[in-house]
């Protein structure tokens, strides 16, 4: 391709990406590196129809020089990172000089909020990634050699979970395992524990969050997968099947291989998508017992008070981690690829 | 001739549905209004007799249960999206910190000579809103459950202990205690109840410096945790539409629920003449032997925006005007509130938010920095109530996490 016509060819998409992504995280990263101003708390008298109160506001003429003054507020550097409620650096070298153990060290560091969402969010996504890749892969394979009439009808209800929204689905899921509901009153029988409720114990509750997140991305694998099966060689099966080779064998060294570099990029998107897990916290009302770093922000611009800066720092560490998760798949892609082009 | 009927049925619904929100005068030529608040049947009522006002260019609202997550990035701009917002004393404070709204003395002065003075909400001399409705939790039982037991309607929180716990062993209900507790606002709210009942004191005198973990905090967690031994083990996922629903499920009977709420529990919609009919509402608790009600006062009233043309203020607070005004109380609206408008007639449901007024309730703490304990409180206790912490551990988890949010938005150095 010319490079004039390469040029007009990603302008608009160079455009978009820059206007509603880079931009965007740059303003993201400011954010995060300011605090909020000093407040002029000044005290007045609150009166309302359940009488008077003495009691403190802010001295909003003195802000709005403040403001005027530095419209960003303070520069806090790398603060907002460091304090307890993100990575908590000063915290934990306490827990790491006084923790009698490395069982209590993790106990004592998961205390913390930015790693204890760490700790779920991490469990989730090799948890669930691998899960989603396997189940997507053996379900395209169990509908790919299904009779062809049926194959329809077969696709369109493999994708149903995909295509229901993620707050809805996790909604039919969260009434499905109330101790009153269907899966709820099923396990107590299973188990023969009339206490037993999923939505009260934490391991259970993040079983639970699993088990939606491979539900809801298994269709995503078996769509991709089922599209890179049609493309397999025919010769090449049929070969291996002169040869003896059993149905596992055909699968083991002629599918598989064929169906590596889609396995790349499942995984990589799975990994970044678990990364962020964020709509079974909400719905299912698990902040409780399991909290990621997208429901951390949403709960810092939830508040009554917002908290735009730590929200923004926890933004730029999901932006690192995210990063930092798929460097090795990026790194094995380019090895493989990148110096053949 | 059937065709004929069903028209004619249909032409009296839509006579019907029009007389509700009967276009009132109020003295508006042009102008914007836009009302963001929060969504139940009274603030309904208010929002759709305001829309009803004659003269306005332009009359919408947008009433939802996440109005707090967007009132203020939809008053910051200019023109600011919404004209008014529809605050309780909490969430009127982010919207002051931030400094969005109209002082409203010249338009009282001009237009509002008529509103009682004690439905101003004053700060620092100024009128910053205008208050319609008070609210406030307190006991809600069952009747019938508690005669069955020849108990009397607890008083204090000892008190409902008992009495669950004779409920218990009756075996009349298996989880007799109901509770908005999912953690996060709800079970934030819980402690400060519980806390203030226990003569606590939020900050150190004068300062924005948390002080709760003391002997008051740690009893403050225990009277939670020993409450949550009676309820339904999945308490820390139950806001209050849920425990309304268990309510009306019949499988709960005591609660401390928002005065707002026990309307619809009393009414005889989606639940049956045992629970409706014997849902009664009681003063709210005391704790530890203590005078103070272990609850907070609320009321609820509108604002005006900061960044809005004169005029789109003076139609906005004319239409708001009408929107409280004597004019609305119906026999449908009189019970959705304890209303502070003229001609209000209290009914038995009410009565829990009077005992809650003359019992001298604190009302809410309206502190600039109070939005950021509320968070840390709902994002800290869940861990204790789940024996996974220490109270102690739980409540210095609570101040460790307030300080470092109330140092970045500069409260303390």
């Amino acid at each position: 391709m010319k490079h004039s016509a390469f040029f007009w060819f990603v302008l608009p998409s160079a455009v978009a990406m820059l206007l509603f992504i880079f931009f965007p995280i740059i303003s993201v990263v400011v954010q995060s590196l300011h605090s909020a101003h000093e407040q002029v708390i000044i005290e007045v008298e609150n009166c309302g129809p359940f009488g008077c109160t003495t009691a403190t506001a802010i001295d909003q003429s003195a802000t709005a020089a403040l403001r005027e003054d530095q419209p960003l507020g303070r520069f806090a550097g790398l603060e907002i990172y460091k304090d307890r409620n993100h990575l908590a650096v000063e915290q934990v070298g306490q827990i790491w000089s006084d923790s009698t153990g490395i069982g209590n060290f993790i106990d004592r560091l998961m205390n913390l909020p930015f790693y204890k969402a760490m700790g779920f969010t991490l469990t989730f996504t090799f948890v669930v990634t691998p899960l989603t890749i396997v189940l997507g892969f053996i379900v395209a394979v169990a509908v790919n050699s299904a009779a062809k009439a049926i194959r329809g009808p077969l696709i369109f209800f493999s994708l149903l979970p995909m295509m229901v929204t993620p707050l809805i689905g996790s909604l039919i899921l969260f009434w499905m395992v109330d101790a009153r509901g269907i899966l709820g009153t099923a396990l107590r029988w299973l188990a023969d524990d009339p206490g037993l409720s999923v939505k009260a114990d934490t391991g259970l509750m993040w079983i639970m969050l699993m088990v939606y997140g491979v539900w809801h991305s298994a269709p995503f694998a078996f769509i991709v997968y089922y599209a890179g099966l049609q493309t397999v060689n025919t010769d090449t099966l049929e070969a291996a099947r002169i040869d003896g080779a059993s149905r596992w064998q055909q699968i083991r060294h002629v599918v598989i291989p064929h169906l590596l570099p889609l396995t790349t990029f499942i995984a990589l998107m799975q990994l970044m998508d678990n990364f962020r897990v964020f709509e079974p916290i909400v719905s299912f009302n698990a902040s409780a017992h399991a909290t990621s770093l997208s429901w951390a922000i949403y709960n810092d611009l939830g508040g009554e008070t917002q908290q735009l800066s730590s929200a923004a720092a926890t933004s730029v560490l999901t932006i690192i981690g995210v990063a930092i998760l798929l460097s090795p798949v990026l790194i094995r892609t380019w090895r493989d690829y990148g110096k053949a082009a | 001739m059937n065709l004929g009927k069903i028209l004619m049925t249909g032409s009296f619904l839509v006579a019907a549905s029009a007389t509700t929100t009967m276009a009132a005068e109020c003295g508006i030529t042009d102008g914007r209004l836009s009302i963001v608040g929060n969504e139940f049947p009274a603030i309904q009522t208010v929002a759709r007799n305001a829309q009803a006002c004659e003269g306005l260019g332009e009359a919408k609202a947008n009433l939802t249960a996440d109005h707090q997550k967007i009132n203020l990035a939809g008053m910051q701009g200019n023109p600011a999206e919404y004209t008014t917002a529809i605050v309780a004393n909490s969430s009127i404070v982010a919207l002051i910190n931030e400094d969005v709204l109209r002082p409203l003395d010249d338009l009282v002065a001009a237009f509002g000579q008529d509103i009682p003075k004690n439905q101003l909400i004053t700060i620092n001399g100024q009128v910053m809103a205008v208050a319609f409705m008070a609210n406030a939790q307190h006991l809600v039982y069952r009747k019938d459950i508690l005669e069955q037991i020849g108990m009397e309607p607890p008083t204090t929180y000892e008190g409902l202990l008992e009495t669950a716990e004779k409920i218990l062993a009756e075996g009349i209900l298996e989880y007799p205690v109901g509770g908005a507790y999912m953690a996060g606002w709800n079970l934030a709210q819980e402690f400060v109840n519980m806390y203030i009942g226990h003569g606590g004191e939020f900050y150190e005198p004068g300062t924005a410096q948390v002080s709760i973990n003391n002997e008051a905090g740690v009893a403050t967690l225990e009277m939670l945790k020993a409450l949550s031994e009676y309820m339904n083990p999945d308490y820390l996922t139950h806001d209050s539409n849920a425990t309304s629903a268990e309510w009306e499920a019949g499988n709960v009977a005591l609660m401390n629920m928002w005065g707002s709420r026990t309307g619809v529990l009393m009414d005889a919609e989606g639940s049956t003449p045992e629970v409706y009919e014997n849902t009664m509402v009681g003063a709210p608790m005391t704790v530890a032997g203590g005078g103070t009600p272990a609850s907070t006062l609320w009321w609820d009233g509108w604002t005006v925006a900061k960044n809005i043309s004169d005029e789109d203020a003076e139609a906005t607070f004319k239409a708001m005007k009408q929107g409280i005004s004597p004019a609305i109380l119906s026999p449908e609206t009189m019970g959705e509130a304890v209303w502070m408008i003229d001609g209000y007639e209290p009914a038995p449901v009410n009565e829990g938010v009077f005992s809650a007024i003359s019992m001298q309730t604190p009302p809410y703490p309206m502190l600039p920095h109070h939005g950021l304990l509320h968070t840390a409180l709902g994002d800290n206790i869940a861990d204790f109530l789940q024996g996974k912490e220490s109270a102690q551990q739980a409540l210095s988890d609570i101040e460790d996490a307030y300080m470092t949010a109330a140092r970045e938005k500069g409260f303390i150095n």
